[in-house]
């Protein structure tokens, strides 16, 4: 059967049961219910209609729990929403922009982008992000409470969607949802229902990273650098894709960061061999990125690409502008020093960047670099 | 989102405000810190931000390898080590000044008269997996955002 067809449907769902008068957070439940039940009985038993059963069966998920509340509270007067037909409306929309209110913080926003939108259930998201189960139900619990006053129809952001999504795609917990290609279908799904050159940037971006995935990583799961990977690793049909989408935005006139960050992937996912790389261009992009985001992170990766395009001593020139403490200045100081020739150099930064390290495979990469450094040229005892 | 451990000290941590051992507590001293404690993780699950919360006992052994064939060795434990861990807190939270405001308040756990303990934890951060899209491309570049 067709599971991403079925998760595919929950956002619309909800959206139909919340048209017909329930609230929000009773009708995510009561999807949730009826996808459970989905994959219980459809395998033996597949509808010819997989919505309108979706509707049915959430619907009456709904009431059920409607009617075990107002039997418990005794109040004979509560009204029962009345079932209606199938509408043509599609909330998916507003399911996006409900899931990355600006009222949820980041790890809610995404939580619950994940169940209502992606339809993954509780567990799915507390393991794919390394959490007891009951911590995720809370986290889940409290979204759709902070949300629940929260009108449906109200236009939403798209920029709070897309820094959700971006989360998603970004935090490639392991687990035994990919969240990357969870992010990646979230964001096509998203496409589909609205027209905005950065949803489509962001989608590219997302295509032209994960197209790249299978080089980044040695069968020991240490990482490659992009220079040293092996390009046939990469997947050129995802590339493809991703810069025809990105070409189709920038033909809008309306840039904006995520499609100047694909415009870079898309230059690195062009080049055949490292040394075929426009780092002219890429110094470009980085130019227009700084000018829309203003962000020092942004400036630290141009000065790398400055490197590449005018040699390491104007790259040096670039991150002597910028502040030290700059999260991987160090790695990116180690790096320059070390096309600059001076290994000696390199060597001690790439060990105080192994240090600073957020996580322990860029550690044990840097850990290498400076090991691999001081074979060459042991340093002063 | 990121994982912090609020780490607690038997002994190594600098001393504490209220630096007044627990076997010198009276029983409602003892029982009101344990409360304390109890709440603290029941209200971090209702918050969506708790992982794991564990305590160690107070003596431990030292083991190592000891060759093909040889069963491992063992020694201790050593009255004289400087850093004896007692037991953590584990929180998934959104900022590190999130955990740090989590650690003063676990830190605030009353001790001797009632009196907030003011001990010293640690919060270490935990190593998290590479970005998919790396923030920077140092090196030759681990990737090209």
């Amino acid at each position: 059967m067709d599971w991403a067809l079925l998760r595919s449907l929950t956002p619309s769902v909800i959206g139909i049961l919340v048209r017909r008068g329930a609230d929000f957070a009773a009708a995510e439940d009561a999807v949730q219910d009826a996808l459970v039940e989905a994959v219980r009985v459809w395998p033996d038993d597949p509808p010819r209609d997989p919505k309108g059963w979706l509707v049915t069966a959430a619907w009456r998920k709904f009431l059920d729990a409607t009617r075990a509340e107002t039997a418990r509270r005794r109040r004979e007067e509560h009204v029962e929403p009345e079932a209606g037909p199938v509408p043509d409306t599609d909330d998916t929309l507003q399911l996006y922009f409900l899931c990355a209110h600006p009222s949820l913080t980041p790890s809610s926003a995404v939580a619950l982008t994940l169940r209502a939108v992606g339809g993954l259930t509780t567990r799915q998201i507390a393991q794919a992000y390394l959490v007891p189960e009951a911590t995720m139900a809370q986290r889940i619990s409290r979204a759709k409470k902070t949300v629940g006053d929260v009108r449906f129809d109200q236009p939403g952001d798209v920029a709070t969607v897309l820094r959700v999504l971006y989360l998603v795609f970004n935090e490639g917990y392991s687990g035994d949802v990919d969240l990357a290609a969870e992010a990646i279908r979230l964001t096509r799904q998203l496409a589909a229902v609205i027209d905005h050159p950065e949803v489509a940037g962001l989608l590219a971006l997302m295509l032209l990273h994960h197209a790249r995935r299978a080089g980044r990583t040695a069968d020991d799961g240490s990482l490659v650098a992009l220079a040293d990977q092996d390009r046939a690793k990469w997947d050129t049909r995802l590339i493809a894709e991703g810069v025809e989408i990105l070409q189709n935005a920038l033909a809008k006139d309306q840039l904006g960061e995520f499609q100047a960050q694909a415009a870079i992937a898309a230059l690195h996912a062009d080049a055949q061999t490292p040394e075929e790389t426009d780092w002219v261009q890429i110094v470009e992009w980085y130019d227009e990125l700084a000018k829309l985001t203003g962000s020092p992170i942004v400036r630290l990766n141009r000065a790398v690409a400055v490197a590449e395009a005018d040699g390491p001593r104007a790259g040096l020139k670039a991150l002597a502008e910028l502040d030290d403490s700059l999260p991987r200045y160090t790695a990116v100081a180690a790096y320059l020093h070390e096309r600059d020739g001076d290994e000696q150099t390199a060597a001690r930064l790439y060990v105080e960047a192994a240090g600073k390290a957020a996580n322990l495979a860029e550690r044990e990469y840097l850990t290498r670099q400076a090991a691999r450094l001081n074979r060459k040229s042991p340093p002063h005892r | 989102m990121a994982k912090y451990l609020l780490l607690k000290h038997y002994r190594g941590a600098p001393a504490a405000v209220n630096d007044v051992p627990m076997d010198q507590w009276t029983q409602d001293e003892i029982t009101a810190h344990v409360q304390y404690m109890r709440d603290f993780a029941a209200k971090l699950e209702d918050t969506g931000e708790f992982v794991d919360g564990q305590a160690l006992a107070m003596e431990g052994t030292w083991v190592r390898y000891d060759g093909e064939g040889k069963p491992p060795v063992t020694d201790g434990p050593f009255a004289e080590t400087k850093d004896l861990i007692a037991g953590w807190m584990i929180v998934d939270v959104d900022s590190y000044e999130r955990a740090i405001e989590l650690a003063g308040e676990l830190s605030a756990a009353p001790g001797k008269d009632g009196k907030p303990i003011h001990e010293w934890l640690e919060v270490r951060p935990f190593y998290g997996t590479p970005p998919t899209i790396p923030e920077v491309t140092w090196t030759g570049h681990c990737s090209g955002a």
